[in-house]
């Protein structure tokens, strides 16, 4: 009989809360429908059935934690009896509310080892299977960090206790996951409880800002021809086909990654990894955080259709429908605060990305210009990238290389197909 | 606690348990008139007399058989094999009638019996002479096997052989026939299936047995230098195995070094390594390493065969290997 599992949904997630059964115990359900709704990382999803047949016992109940890959429930194909084995065995892993917590070696090793992490939801790590000892894993699981985020001394990169402890401490050291500031308690002071998402970017970016040594890099790009073009292409296009300045950047890193690869690498320890697809993040802000859902393949699509896939992406995040492929396998992030009236900023790498690009707001500047002074549209782009991975002079060259594709916008549109 | 040969200990619990228990009579070839080929039985034909110091004919497979029936009759043989090699051609005796009568007769009958003698290598007596032969016999259920590795194991273990119901693979060795240790007075026992931690330790787990403890031991005093301290456990008897103090110590330690002097495939090490796996697989921060003889029969020179057994450096190698730290500057 098989069982519905906790999907991974997004390269760091280890556990999702069961928020609530759109199915009830015993009815039958067809393949594809939305039997559960589930709260991951960031954001909601619903688990569908992966099989026609009958939803023979639900394993979690509403609002318990399950660590990706444990049961969730188990569904009778037609013909198959409801047996008492099948649920006792799949009650065992999943039953309790928090397994995370889990005391003893036998129950951490069935949270830490999912039998099978990929049967009903297909979620495929663009970084391959990570490396690390058993000790590792059951305590990165104990101490609910991502052995994506952890860098690994052993052999081929082989993530050890020691690695974990020091991912460990480097978190217990940093004031996101610290004890309250010390002194006095103003009076009128309350405090919020942390939403899931709120967790998890505190987790990811400390993560990140620890293990992570950043270099930054700025530049000016004059946008003058590409605003012009974009409004050309846009009257063609009509209001529903619209590309944004966003979708222009996106699609000129797409491509300047092609010719410096090494900032769509990972570093893995002993290596520098090529995921062999260029997968760009776009953060999308969300009244109680962001998500990074993921566009694939932007090298090989035209503008029109990264246009057309962003819009759609944004508006699957904002209603909290995202599918499981938009969470995974991202290679490079694009992060755009322009329209906040932004001059210029510096983003946090999402681990394990080498690098992000953050655009400020595209405005009118007085420039010089064969030593006159003329009025331009200069947006200015920042650039952090991994010590670990690249250099500074690898780095400017991918940043002279987007800003040569943003300044000849027609280049977009030619080499990008 | 007085200093004693493992020869010495090994001849004075022969003693012992024969003044304790006239039903105690050993058999063996040359170990009367000629005094024993290891001098284990010096002296003993005269102190005992020849019914119960029984030189025997070159017969290995004909006198296990009777020690066998004597065994079963009342008697408590210890049987002298000159070598464990010329067990092989008893292996029948030994495999099919003595590990197996108690299980036929449904329990009525007994083999109190023990086999002892030298077994592996290191002393120059080529292929047919130097062989561990400690698999062969620990895979066969109703059969005890150990191999001490010090003079106070060699006496606990044999007293404990000699007094027990079942039959004993008493495995020593011709290396280690000179090595002095301090003996505990008084009629002491070391219990079989309860491993001895020869030398506490929190950064890895060493097992070994017979010769290997005392190289183990050396590889775990080179490696203190370093600051590395290794946990020695010292088996004593490879069945019944004891899981619990291998586990306990690896579970602590979260590295594992198994060592045998025996050809690596099938070998002690790997049940060992399989049993770490079963008990201790979330706990393991490295895979287990085993350090092993060549896999080759053993050659006659002296140069080869010293390559082709394992030594301080291997296991100080494989050490360093569990805890990623290869690469440390050591000669």
């Amino acid at each position: 009989m098989p069982e519905v599992i906790m999907p991974k949904m997004g390269d760091a997630m280890t556990e999702g809360k069961l928020l609530r059964w759109i199915k009830q115990q015993g009815e039958p359900v067809k393949k594809g429908e939305p039997i559960a709704e589930i709260e991951t990382d960031k954001v909601n999803v619903d688990i569908e059935a992966e099989w026609d047949g009958v939803l023979a016992r639900l394993v979690a109940g509403a609002g318990d934690v399950v660590p990706v890959g444990s049961p969730i429930a188990v569904i009778a194909r037609p013909g198959e009896q409801i047996d008492a084995s099948a649920s006792a065995r799949s009650a065992a892993p999943g039953g309790g509310a928090a397994p995370a917590q889990a005391a003893s070696p036998q129950a951490a090793a069935t949270t830490a080892h999912p039998r099978r992490p990929a049967a009903t939801q297909p979620a495929p790590d663009a970084q391959g299977q990570v490396r690390a000892s058993p000790l590792a894993r059951r305590l990165a699981e104990q101490h609910a960090i991502s052995l994506q985020a952890i860098i690994g001394t052993g052999p081929q990169g082989r993530i050890t206790e020691g690695d974990v402890e020091a991912a460990v401490s480097a978190r217990a050291a940093t004031p996101a996951a610290g004890p309250a500031p010390a002194g006095p308690t103003p009076a009128g002071a309350r405090d919020v409880a942390l939403t899931r998402m709120r967790q998890t970017i505190a987790r990811r970016m400390t993560e990140s800002k620890h293990t992570t040594p950043h270099i930054y890099l700025t530049a000016s790009v004059r946008m003058d021809t590409a605003m012009d073009v974009r409004r050309e292409l846009n009257d063609r296009l009509g209001p529903e086909r619209k590309i944004s300045v966003n979708d222009l950047v996106v699609k000129a890193a797409a491509l300047a990654l092609v010719k410096y690869p090494n900032l769509n690498a990972s570093f893995i320890g002993n290596a520098i990894r090529h995921p062999g697809e260029i997968n760009i993040n776009v953060a999308v802000s969300m009244p109680d955080g962001l998500i990074s859902p993921v566009l694939h393949h932007c090298d090989r699509k035209p503008l029109w259709q990264i246009a057309q896939e962003a819009k759609a992406l944004a508006e699957r995040a904002r209603a909290g429908h995202l599918r499981s492929e938009d969470l995974t396998a991202g290679t490079f992030t694009v992060t755009n605060l322009g329209m906040f009236d932004v001059d210029v900023f510096a983003a946090i790498i999402t681990p394990p990305q080498a690098a992000v690009l953050a655009v400020a707001s595209a405005k009118p500047q007085a420039i010089v210009k064969d030593g006159h002074v003329e009025v331009a549209t200069i947006m200015q782009l920042t650039l952090s990238s991994d010590h670990r991975v690249t250099d500074g002079a690898e780095s400017a060259q991918f940043l002279r290389e987007v800003r040569r594709l943003l300044e000849t916008p027609a280049s977009l549109i030619a080499e990008g197909i | 606690m007085p200093e004693q040969t493992y020869r010495d200990a090994i001849r004075s619990a022969l003693i012992g348990e024969m003044d304790r228990d006239s039903s105690v009579v050993l058999m063996g070839e040359d170990i009367g008139v000629y005094q024993g080929t290891f001098r284990i039985t010096a002296d003993l034909l005269a102190k005992y007399g020849p019914t119960r110091v029984i030189d025997t004919p070159i017969s290995e497979e004909g006198f296990v058989g009777s020690a066998i029936g004597m065994a079963m009759l009342g008697l408590r043989p210890v049987v002298e094999m000159m070598t464990w090699n010329f067990s092989l051609l008893a292996f029948d005796q030994i495999v099919n009638n003595a590990a197996k009568i108690r299980y036929f007769s449904g329990g009525q009958v007994d083999v109190p019996l023990v086999v002892r003698g030298p077994n592996g290598a290191g002393v120059q007596l080529s292929a047919q002479h130097s062989q561990s032969v400690e698999v062969f016999y620990a895979h066969v259920p109703g059969l005890r096997v150990v191999a001490p590795a010090t003079p106070a194991d060699a006496k606990g273990l044999l007293r404990t052989a000699i007094r027990g119901k079942d039959p004993v693979i008493f495995l020593e060795h011709a290396a280690l026939y000179n090595i002095k240790g301090e003996v505990p007075d008084g009629d002491f026992v070391v219990p079989f299936g309860k491993a001895e931690i020869a030398r506490p330790g929190r950064d890895v787990t060493i097992v070994a047995f017979s010769r290997m403890l005392q190289v183990a031991l050396a590889a775990a005093a080179t490696l203190a230098e370093d600051g590395i301290e290794a946990e020695v456990i010292n088996l004593r008897s490879l069945r019944p195995l004891d899981h619990n103090t291998i586990i306990t110590s690896v579970s602590h330690t979260h590295r594992a070094v198994v060592v045998q002097e025996e050809w690596k495939p099938y070998g002690a090490a790997a049940e060992i390594s399989a049993t770490i796996m079963e008990g201790a697989f979330d706990l393991l921060d490295a895979p287990v390493e085993r350090v092993t003889g060549a896999d080759v029969p053993m050659p006659y020179a002296r140069n080869l065969e010293l390559l082709a057994l394992p030594h301080e450096e291997h296991i100080v190698a494989a050490v360093r290997r569990t805890l990623y730290r290869e690469a440390a500057s050591r000669a």
